[in-house]
């Protein structure tokens, strides 16, 4: 082939892998939502999931929310020393904590630890054959893999995004006591200051569809694993990355739809 | 005849692996399918259960066109198979008992205590004993495949498809295995259908052997007229002869 057609090769090869995954993904989406009144098969598994995709991812978004916290009290004073009223910390950290870094961050931590886990673990069974022995066995694997964790998804981000929000904005609330000689009372002026019981709502709008999201897309390339371990490998670093740009697009998407 | 493959064609990308080929079970029968790897032994036993799908040919199982059932009707025929894979697919996440309990937990009507009795007559026929409270990572290679077997065999199944059920197992564990093949035809009167390419295994447990080469159906007949034969391909891979089957092909 000459050198100057490689390009225009490379792209329309890329172009068609793009198309085939989407359609894929699209039959994978049509499998499950027939899957869903298998509910025999994947009510057993829900709770397990939400304790493997929820409970235990608590601790890695606490943790996150607690320094983001800190660190928007702490920013927000710099910012507003001299210039406007302190109180005004507690707005920032509220808003930005519920409209924003507490769904987003969550989201992309989560992508890492619930998403790639999601892939790794189907992908493994793909590729040793445990899918195929599941339908052997008569086993829809999408009801009996997919359903339970994109159920448990949607169900458990909106809970821990609402403890990563109100865990955020406490850190922020103890930072402004301890550091940054506010008061209480200073900072809850703030914080309720501009607040709307819909900024909450927001919050776990956008989490409901980054846990839709993530789950989604683990089970999706999960599914599709070929090439042993080093395709799980592969699945589990495109879960990652493709559920972080996916959350962000999401991100600015339900910004513009409802804000 | 209760297992027809007819005419497959089936390619992954560029490379075609099944060119036409065509083989035919009959009820109780054992059918050794031998030939080397990668010759796409494999790809044609996952089409009878439709775990894929031919790019032409039909597909027939129990009278029915496998390619054309919905999906339910596909579990429902399913059932009737039991499917032994290569490096066994045990469920790593449970227990062997668990594993040989999916299948039966799939059937209506059968109690818990009947399914504990079922999986223990199962783990005794394959000789694992005491070993049902254990993880598929806690066994040997042999025990595994034995695990699958009893897995395949827990829901007593019309037709049983082995995906070479002794590679890489040692001498004493492949005779247990190929007495297993031949006990479920005898005494069960189970159509099986044998992916191999241990050609003691294939004289041992089969009727009939048939033998694939470039995606088609080489040679066919009983294991007598196996060894009769004068085919330099076929010749040439049962007695393990290269440069027979060079010097034809």
């Amino acid at each position: 082939m000459l050198s100057i057609l490689r390009p225009v090769a490379a792209l329309g090869r890329f172009v068609l892998a793009t198309v085939a995954s989407v359609g894929r993904a699209g039959y994978l989406a049509r499998d499950a939502a027939h899957a869903v009144k298998k509910v025999s098969l994947w009510g057993p598994h829900l709770l397990p999931q939400m304790m493997r995709v929820g409970v235990e991812s608590v601790p890695v978004a606490l943790f996150i929310a607690t320094f983001t916290g800190v660190v928007l009290a702490l920013q927000a004073s710099y910012t507003f020393t001299g210039a406007m009223p302190l109180y005004l910390v507690g707005t920032l950290v509220g808003k930005t904590m519920l409209l924003e870094l507490g769904p987003v961050l969550t989201g992309l931590a989560l992508s890492g630890r619930v998403g790639a886990n999601i892939a790794a673990e189907i992908g493994t069974m793909r590729v040793t054959e445990q899918i195929d022995a599941l339908e052997t066995l008569a086993y829809d694997p999408v009801a009996y893999l997919v359903v339970p964790r994109v159920v448990a998804g949607a169900i458990m981000f909106p809970i821990i995004v609402v403890l990563a929000d109100a865990l955020g904005i406490a850190a922020g609330w103890v930072t402004a006591q301890a550091l940054l000689d506010m008061s209480s009372f200073e900072f809850v002026k703030g914080l309720q200051f501009l607040f709307d019981p819909f900024d909450l709502q927001f919050s776990i709008i956008k989490s409901i569809s980054f846990g839709l999201t993530v789950t989604s897309l683990g089970c999706f390339f999960g599914f599709h694993t070929t090439g042993g371990a080093a395709g799980v490998g592969r699945a589990t670093t495109q879960t990652v990355v493709v559920s972080s740009m996916v959350i962000l697009l999401l991100d600015a998407f339900w910004g513009v739809i409802l804000l | 005849m209760s297992i027809e493959l007819l005419d497959i064609h089936k390619g992954f990308g560029p490379k075609e692996v099944l060119k036409g080929f065509t083989l035919s079970i009959r009820d109780g029968e054992t059918l050794s399918v031998i030939g080397g790897s990668g010759t796409g032994k494999s790809v044609a036993l996952k089409h009878i259960v439709g775990l894929l799908r031919p790019d032409a040919g039909e597909v027939w199982v129990d009278g029915q066109n496998v390619n054309q059932l919905e999906q339910e009707e596909l579990y429902q025929l399913r059932r009737k198979v039991g499917y032994v894979f290569q490096f066994a697919a045990l469920f790593d996440s449970m227990t062997i008992e668990d594993n040989v309990a999916m299948g039966l937990r799939r059937v209506l009507g059968l109690t818990e205590s009947t399914i504990k009795e079922r999986v223990a007559d199962c783990l005794h026929l394959v000789d694992l004993d005491g070993y049902g409270v254990r993880y598929p990572s806690e066994l040997s290679g042999g025990q595994r495949k034995r695990a699958g077997f009893a897995r395949a065999i827990a829901t007593e199944p019309k037709y049983l498809l082995y995906d070479e059920p002794t590679t890489g197992l040692d001498p004493v564990t492949t005779t247990v295995i190929d007495q297993l093949i031949v006990r479920m035809a005898e005494q069960l009167g189970v159509t099986g259908l044998v992916i191999t390419h241990d050609m003691t295994s294939a004289f041992r447990v089969s009727d009939r052997v048939a033998m694939l080469y470039d995606g088609q159906i080489r040679f066919d007949g009983t294991p007598d007229e196996l060894r009769a034969t004068t085919d330099p391909i076929v010749k040439g891979f049962i007695e393990g002869r290269p440069d027979l089957m060079e010097s034809a092909s």
